[in-house]
């Protein structure tokens, strides 16, 4: 019981860090996410449109196809090579904001599809504008239809926070494994599952909270 | 009165609207019928702004018009096959958020909407969301969401047919009604029983030509 008092303001730091991460990629990358699938939707006729959207395309693609590890170790250490240096946070930031945008971005382009097309007509006969179509009919619909599926994505990135050990950030997970390795105990790592456990069983229950807010109606 | 002249429209170079001229008179009710497939719902699609012809023109009261003026006045009000009420919000929204938008004070949208709830038999559903009504419930939601922005003619795309066969009857009474209190409407419809029980003028689609 000392010993887990005497590594604990450790693992606690690195709780910190693994927060941080953790709140701005969200903050930044669901944003980012829902602005990229407007440009994901329509059917542009354009050559401009077209190209903007075969860009995206492949942004995507690129983002969703590649692991996660290789985007982190590419910005931090390959970048460098070409000049373009992040110091640790800011790099470990790009990767996953980047990353978990073109999720996201996939995740409402979908919700936006579910929503019939009549909805946006009824709105228009209405004599609505597009943009009080969104705001009031389209985009409402949408965010109870992606919930679940965001909600899976914030519970990967507790976890997947852990991989900026390798770009040298001191997070939960490296605490853990610096006090298991000087001590040669178990303990730490096993106390790092209790924590992450925790941080996704507080998770779990928002998603339930925020999916019951919105299951007044089907 | 609506009048429409040559009417043409094509999807992918096949047409499927040749020379449509019909009109459309003040307080009676219009039956578009024909054969599924043969372009009627595109018809009622065109009336209200919702596809545009390749070509012909629309006339109101004698002034050439397009269709997204008419909407802009308010002049048509449509009632969907599939009724498309908006699932998040509740009975009395549905009806209400149209004229918010447009500048009526909340008060009086209420006020408004009671009003037609009444008229069409919905007291009880004001504030029930729309997945928990029947189907006959939500097509009068649609319409009285449609009245509430006064429309003068209100159009409605086959009306009996996600409906239970049971209620055509209480449809054509309903639409029945509207025209005795002075509606003008117009029914596109595959049904022809049920175009005739309610219908002053009939066009059938397809053949070109007006009866009666």
């Amino acid at each position: 019981m000392t010993y887990i008092f005497q590594i604990l303001p450790a693992l606690l730091s690195g709780v910190k860090l693994t927060l941080g991460i953790f709140a701005i990629t969200l903050v930044g990358a669901i944003p980012l996410g829902l602005i990229l699938s407007v440009g994901l939707i329509p059917k542009p006729k354009s050559i401009l449109g077209k190209a903007g959207k075969s860009l995206l395309e492949g942004y995507v693609w690129v983002f969703r196809g590649t692991p996660l590890l290789l985007q982190l170790m590419f910005i931090f250490y390959g970048l460098p090579i070409i000049g373009i240096v992040f110091d640790r946070f800011s790099a470990a930031l790009v990767a996953f904001i980047l990353n978990y945008a073109a999720y996201f971005a996939e995740i409402f382009r979908g919700g936006f599809g579910a929503v019939d097309e009549g909805q946006f007509e009824a709105s228009t006969v209405l004599n609505m504008t597009r943009w009080q179509a969104l705001r009031y009919v389209v985009i409402p619909q949408v965010v109870k239809i992606v919930l679940p599926s965001i909600g899976n994505e914030v519970i990967n990135l507790v976890k997947d926070s852990s991989l900026v050990y390798v770009i040298g950030l001191g997070d939960l997970l490296r605490a853990g494994n610096i006090a298991s390795a000087r001590d040669v105990t178990l303990l730490p790592l096993v106390l790092v599952g209790v924590i992450y456990l925790l941080l996704t069983l507080i998770l779990t229950f928002l998603q339930k909270r925020i999916e019951a807010a919105f299951s007044y109606y089907r | 009165m609506l009048e429409l002249k040559n009417i043409n429209k094509s999807f992918n170079g096949r047409p499927v609207l040749k020379n449509v001229t019909l009109t459309i008179e003040d307080g009676k009710t219009l039956a578009i019928v024909g054969p599924s497939g043969v372009g009627k719902t595109t018809l009622l699609r065109i009336i209200s702004g919702l596809e545009q012809a390749d070509s012909g023109t629309m006339i109101w009261n004698g002034k050439p018009t397009t269709a997204q003026a008419m909407r802009k006045q308010g002049i048509i009000g449509v009632v969907f096959q599939n009724f498309e009420l908006f699932p998040n919000l509740s009975v009395m929204r549905n009806i209400t958020l149209a004229p918010t938008l447009q500048g009526v004070d909340q008060q009086q949208a209420d006020a408004t909407a009671k009003k037609l709830l009444d008229q069409l038999a919905l007291t009880d559903q004001e504030k029930a969301y729309p997945y928990s009504l029947s189907g006959g419930q939500k097509q009068r939601v649609a319409i009285a969401r449609a009245l509430a922005l006064n429309p003068q003619i209100l159009l409605y795309d086959e009306p009996t047919s996600a409906l239970d066969p049971l209620l055509r009857e209480n449809v054509a009474e309903m639409v029945n009604q509207f025209k005795a209190s002075g509606m003008t409407q117009v029914v596109v419809t595959h049904d022809m029983d049920f175009a005739k029980s309610v219908a002053d003028t009939t066009y059938h689609v397809g053949k070109g030509g007006d009866d009666q």
